[in-house]
C-alpha cells in the first residue's frame, strides 16, 4: 500500500531512473561525472524556465512567450554587459525586463479575459520581432570591458567544482519549492489552477495572482537568457526558439496536469532531466539530430499515457 | 377520454435518497394536469423519467397501451413525448431554425435542406405569433423569446404528450397569453399536457386537473374544480413539524447588518437588518433573487445602488474579498462549482478564505497552527474524515457541506450567510448542521439562511423575509411565520410577472 502511493507519486523519477539504467548498459560513459555534470548543465536553462511554467500551469495556462522573452532578455543583458554596467544592475535590470513582459501577459489576460494560449502566442511573436528589430537580427558581443568576464561566470563557471548554472537551478528550485509549499501564494495558485470560481469566492484576488505567475515565468525566462548569454558570450537573436514547448513538456513528463492545480516542482526537476537524459543519450550515442526528435516526442508520449492510464485506474 | 400515458407506482431514489416514492399520474387525451409541489418534490425527477434522461427504479409506464422504457431522452422524444426544460436547452451559436431542428434535420442526398427548416419553423413561430426570423442566431433574442422557440421546438416535434415545465417563468404576460391560447388550441387537438408551475392562479387558470407532490409522495389527485388555493397550498407544504429542527430562541444583541435599497442583478430595493446572535431566514421560490441578493452583500456580485452597513459602517463591495475583508462569510449553494476545490485536500480547503490568519507578514504559512485550527473544526463540526489530507470529492455531501461552512467561519466573520445549506444531504447531518446552525448563534453569530425547505426555515429562523420577483414580499416574526403564510407572498407578484 505505502509502496504503491510511492510509486504512483514519483512515477516521473522511476521513469528517470529506468530511463537512466538503460542508457548506461547501452553505453559505458554515460555515467561518468563529467558526462553526468554535463547533462545537469544542460539541463539547467530548461529547468529554469520549466519552474516558472509550473506555476503557470498549476493556474491552469500556459506561456508560450518564455523562449521570445528569453531571447530579449538575452540581448538587453548583452547590451548592458557591453556597455560596461555594473553587473548587479545588468542582471537586475534583465530579469525585471522579463517579469515586466510576463506581467503584460498577465494583465492581458486578467483584465482583458484574453485565453493564456492566445496572449502568450501573441507575446511569443512581438517579443521576438522586438529583439530581431533591437539586434537588427545580428548577434549582440557582450564587450571587452572587465565585467563581461565576471558575467561568463554565470554561463560557464564553476563553484566547488559543480557548474554555476547548475548551482542556479538547485536554488530557483529551492525558492519555487518553498512558495508553492509554504506560502500563501502558493496555496492561492493551487487554488485558482483547482476551481478559479471557488478561488474567486473565497476572497482571493485571482487577478493579481495570475499577474504574479506570469512575472515570475517571465522572470525566469530572463534569467535563463543570463545564463544562455553569459555561456555563448553573446546574445543570439534566435535564441531560445522553441524553448517553450522543452519547458512545457518538463512539467507534464513531471506530472502536473494542464488542466491545473495539480503538480509539484520537483516533478518539473525530474522532467527536465528526463529530457536532458535523452537529449545527451541519444548524442553519446551518435543517433542523428533528425531521428533525436523523433525520439524525445515518443518518450514524451509514453510518460503521458503512463500518467493517464494511472489516473483513470484511481 | 382516452389515457395516452399512465405512470404506475414509480420509485426513485438518488444515492439513498428516496425522491419518489410509488408515484401514480395519468394523462389523458385533450386534458390538462397541472403538477404542482414545493422545490424538490420530485416534479422534475418525475417528468425526466418520463422523457427517459432518469432510469425509474421500480414501477410501470404505460404510453398509449404499451408499456414503454425510454432509455435515453431521443427515444422518448421519436415516440411522440415533447418536454419543454426548466432550463433552457438551446444552443446560442446557432440559428433559431437549427436549434428547432437540431438532430433532425431533414436532408436530401445528405445535404440539409435549409428552405425546409426555415419554411417549418416560421410556420410554428408564427403559431406562437412570434415574428422571429428563423435565420437569427438564438444568443441575440431575449430569454423570453427563446422559451418561445423551445415551445415551437416542442411543437414542431408534433408530440401526443406534452410537458411543460414552468414554461411562463421567463414569459411576460402578453407572451404567456399567447402560450395559453396555444394550449387551449393543442387540448383542442387531443394532446395530452402536462404543466408545472410556481404560479398558482395559472394551474387554476390553465388546468383541467392537478397532482401534487410533496417530499416524493402523490398526496393529491383530481379535477382543478374541486380544489381551492387554501388548499393546494395546505396539500404543498402540509408537513409536520417535529424535533428534526432544534430550536433555541435568539438572545439578539446589536443590529450587525443593515441592508438599505438594495438593487443587483436579480434583486430589487431590498431593505432589511439581522442582528447579532439571531437566524434570518429567506424563503422564496427559486428564482426568486435570494442567491442573487446574498452573492450582492457578499461583494460577488455587483451592487447596482443601495448600501451595506455592517456594525453602522458603510462597506466598500466590489469583489468577494471586499466581503471577507468587511467579516461576511458566505456558504455558497453550489459546493462543486463555487464552494470548494473538489480535487483538493480538506485541509487546504478550509483554511483558503482565512488563510491570513497563519501568515506572517511575508505570507509564509505557519502550518503547525493552520493544522491545529483545521482539527478542531473536523473535532467540533465531527466530519468524518481520515485525516485533514483526504481529498474534498472523497467526502459525502454532509461531511463537505460542513467543511464549507467551517471554511467561511475560518476568518472569524460577524455574519455567516448559508444558501441552501442542507441541499444533498442526508437527514441525521442535516440535523447536526442545525445544531450547528444553534451554536453559532449562541455564540453571536449574525446569520442570513436562505433555504427552498420549507419546514427547515420555519423550524429553526427567529424572523423570516420572502423574496419574489427580486422584491421583499414579506417579512414575519417566528410565531406568524407559517408555511401558508410564506407561500403566499412567495407566490404574490408571480402572477404578474
Amino acid at each position: 500500500m505505502k509502496l504503491n502511493d510511492f510509486i504512483s507519486e514519483n512515477k516521473s523519477l522511476i521513469g528517470l531512473i529506468i530511463l537512466m539504467a538503460a542508457v548506461s548498459f547501452a553505453n559505458a560513459n554515460f555515467l561518468g561525472i563529467d558526462n553526468m555534470l554535463n547533462i545537469l548543465r544542460q539541463t539547467s536553462i530548461n529547468a529554469v524556465i520549466a519552474m516558472g511554467m509550473t506555476f503557470v500551469i498549476l493556474t491552469a495556462g500556459i506561456d508560450l512567450a518564455v523562449g521570445s522573452i528569453l531571447a530579449f532578455a538575452g540581448a538587453i543583458c548583452a547590451s548592458l554587459i557591453g556597455m560596461d554596467t555594473p553587473l548587479i544592475i545588468a542582471l537586475v535590470a534583465t530579469i525585471m525586463v522579463g517579469a515586466g513582459l510576463g506581467a503584460t501577459s498577465g494583465v492581458i489576460i486578467s483584465y482583458f479575459n484574453v485565453q493564456p494560449f492566445i496572449a502568450t502566442l501573441v507575446g511569443m511573436t512581438m517579443i521576438r520581432g522586438a529583439t530581431l528589430v533591437y539586434t537588427q537580427g545580428r548577434p549582440i558581443s557582450t564587450g571587452y570591458f572587465d565585467v563581461a568576464e565576471s558575467f561568463y561566470q554565470f554561463g560557464g563557471g564553476y563553484m566547488f567544482g559543480i557548474p554555476n548554472p547548475v548551482i542556479l537551478m538547485v536554488v530557483i528550485f529551492a525558492l519555487c519549492w518553498f512558495v508553492l509549499s509554504q506560502t500563501r501564494f502558493g496555496r492561492y495558485v493551487y487554488a485558482i489552477g483547482g476551481n478559479e470560481n471557488v478561488a474567486r469566492l473565497s476572497g482571493i484576488n485571482v487577478k493579481k495572482v495570475k499577474i504574479l505567475v506570469y512575472a515570475l515565468s517571465g522572470a525566469l525566462a530572463a534569467l535563463a537568457g543570463i545564463i544562455l548569454t553569459a555561456r555563448l558570450e553573446s546574445a543570439q537573436p534566435t535564441a531560445g526558439l522553441g524553448y517553450e514547448l522543452d519547458a512545457i513538456a518538463a512539467v507534464v513528463l513531471g506530472g502536473t496536469s494542464l488542466a491545473g492545480g495539480k503538480g509539484r516542482i520537483f516533478g518539473t526537476i525530474i522532467g527536465a532531466l528526463i529530457i536532458g537524459v535523452l537529449n545527451n543519450a541519444l548524442n553519446i550515442m551518435d543517433v542523428s539530430s533528425y531521428y533525436q526528435m523523433i525520439a524525445k516526442g515518443a518518450v514524451i508520449l509514453l510518460a503521458v499515457v503512463v500518467d493517464s492510464r494511472g489516473k483513470s485506474n484511481a | 377520454m382516452t389515457t395516452l400515458l399512465e405512470l404506475q407506482g414509480i420509485e426513485k431514489s438518488f444515492s439513498g435518497i428516496n425522491v419518489l416514492k410509488s408515484v401514480d399520474l395519468t394523462i389523458q387525451a385533450g386534458r390538462v394536469v397541472a403538477l404542482a409541489g414545493e422545490n424538490g418534490a420530485g416534479k422534475s425527477t418525475l417528468m425526466k423519467i418520463i422523457s427517459g434522461i432518469y432510469q425509474r427504479d421500480a414501477g410501470t409506464v404505460i404510453y398509449k397501451g404499451n408499456e414503454v422504457k425510454f432509455t435515453t431522452a431521443r427515444q422518448s422524444m421519436d415516440a411522440g413525448i415533447g418536454i419543454i426544460h426548466q432550463e433552457l436547452n438551446l444552443l446560442p451559436e446557432l440559428s433559431v431554425a437549427e436549434n428547432i431542428y437540431l438532430g433532425r434535420e431533414p436532408t436530401k442526398l445528405g445535404k440539409i435542406q435549409w428552405d425546409v427548416i426555415e419554411r417549418e419553423s416560421k410556420k410554428y413561430l408564427a403559431q406562437l405569433k412570434q415574428d422571429i426570423d428563423p435565420k437569427t442566431p438564438l444568443g441575440k433574442l431575449s430569454i423570453a423569446q427563446q422559451q418561445m422557440v423551445e415551445i415551437a421546438k416542442a411543437l414542431s416535434l408534433n408530440a401526443e404528450v406534452i410537458i411543460m415545465d414552468e414554461p411562463t417563468d421567463a414569459l411576460t404576460d402578453i407572451e404567456t397569453a399567447i402560450l395559453f391560447e396555444v394550449v387551449d388550441e393543442l387540448r383542442a387537438q387531443g394532446k395530452g399536457l402536462v404543466f408545472i408551475s410556481h404560479r398558482l392562479g395559472e394551474i387554476f387558470q390553465m388546468c383541467d386537473d392537478i397532482a401534487i407532490l410533496r417530499d416524493g409522495e402523490m398526496v393529491h389527485q383530481g379535477p382543478v374544480s374541486e380544489i381551492t388555493e387554501d388548499d393546494l397550498i395546505r396539500h404543498m407544504v402540509g408537513r409536520e413539524l417535529s424535533d428534526q429542527y432544534p430550536f433555541v430562541p435568539a438572545v439578539p444583541g446589536d443590529v450587525r447588518i443593515e441592508v438599505e435599497k438594495l438593487t443587483a442583478h436579480g434583486a430589487k430595493e431590498v431593505s432589511f437588518t439581522a442582528h447579532a446572535g439571531e437566524v434570518v431566514g429567506f424563503a422564496g421560490l427559486v428564482g426568486a433573487g435570494r442567491t442573487e441578493l446574498a452573492k450582492a452583500i457578499f461583494g460577488a456580485n455587483p451592487i447596482q445602488s443601495g448600501t451595506v452597513k455592517i456594525d453602522g459602517k458603510e462597506i466598500r463591495l466590489k469583489s468577494p474579498q471586499d466581503g471577507v475583508k468587511a467579516q461576511i462569510g458566505y456558504v455558497t449553494e453550489d459546493r462543486k462549482q463555487e464552494g470548494l476545490v473538489q480535487s483538493q485536500e480538506l485541509g487546504a480547503n478550509m483554511s483558503l478564505t482565512g488563510l491570513d490568519r497563519f501568515c506572517n507578514a511575508l505570507g509564509f504559512v505557519n502550518k503547525a497552527s493552520e493544522a491545529v485550527t483545521i482539527s478542531e473544526y473536523i473535532e467540533a463540526f465531527a466530519i468524518k474524515t481520515r485525516d485533514a489530507n483526504t481529498i474534498i470529492s472523497n467526502l459525502s455531501g454532509g461531511n463537505q457541506q460542513k467543511v464549507s461552512i467551517a471554511k467561511s467561519l475560518v476568518p472569524e466573520p460577524k455574519v455567516l450567510i448559508l444558501d441552501e445549506p442542507t441541499r444533498g444531504v442526508d437527514v441525521g447531518a442535516k440535523r447536526e448542521i442545525y445544531t450547528l446552525i444553534n451554536k453559532l448563534k449562541a455564540e453571536g453569530l449574525c446569520i442570513l439562511l436562505i433555504s427552498s425547505d420549507m419546514p427547515e426555515l420555519l423550524g429553526i429562523s427567529d424572523r423570516i423575509h420572502v423574496l419574489s420577483s427580486g422584491k421583499l414580499t414579506g417579512s414575519f416574526a417566528r410565531a406568524e411565520a407559517t408555511q401558508e403564510n410564506i407561500m403566499r407572498c412567495a407566490v404574490a407578484g408571480q402572477t404578474n410577472g
